[in-house]
């Protein structure tokens, strides 16, 4: 135990758990992230461009494993996110974006908190269900599917657009203030 | 006007421009 220590440079057991949960939210937001502009950028701009004869390979290959990753890393980024939070003790002034603190890293983490929480919603409650019918996992009727695959583009393209805020949220909380 | 959702240069712009108003926030909120 003690080479564990010494080998990690642990100095302080908690302060290390709390160092392990930071990291896991970082893994978990960097494949959440990754997946969605890998969405955004590579395969919804590509695939109009793809041979007809290929295009089957994206819902029947693809997409059930990457959504696999992309649903469980936005639902590890929330948890050890808000685990971390509570951990250092701010989590309270943090949900409240700062207002009961006056703080500017408070609102600047709880501003970016929110935005990881609609954005993990749009991922479990809007993506994820309108694409388990677009892919084939759940039975959908052909008629039904262009709204479906109109709310899931636009939830995922609103997820694109709310990581840009985000990120600037969250690396400046650790950074400027 | 369309969407600026449907391309991904409207998307990318529309994320800075939060990005602005979010900094903004963040400094009435701090003062």
């Amino acid at each position: 135990m003690e080479i564990i220590i010494k080998v990690f440079g642990i100095t302080d057991v908690m302060e290390y758990v709390t160092f392990i949960a930071r990291w896991l939210h970082v893994l978990c937001g960097v494949m959440w992230v990754g997946l969605l502009w890998y969405f955004n950028f590579v395969q919804t701009p590509t695939v109009p461009t793809m041979p007809d004869e290929l295009k089957p390979a994206i819902p029947k290959h693809i997409m059930p494993v990457a959504l696999f990753y992309f649903r469980w890393a936005a639902l590890g980024t929330l948890i050890f996110g808000l685990l971390l939070a509570w951990m250092k003790g701010y989590i309270g002034d943090a949900l409240a974006i700062g207002l009961t603190s006056g703080a500017a890293r408070d609102a600047s983490i709880g501003i970016g908190m929110w935005l990881g929480i609609i954005m993990a919603f749009n991922v479990w409650f809007i993506i994820w269900p309108n694409q388990q019918k677009l892919i084939g996992l759940v039975e959908c009727a052909a008629e039904d599917k262009p709204p479906l695959a109109r709310a899931a583009a636009l939830a995922s393209r609103t997820n694109t657009m709310l990581s840009i805020p985000m990120l600037y949220a969250m690396v400046s909380a650790q950074n400027l203030y | 006007m369309g969407n600026p959702l449907d391309s991904l240069s409207g998307t990318i712009i529309c994320g800075l421009i939060l990005t602005v108003v979010m900094v903004v926030i963040v400094n009435v909120i701090a003062t």
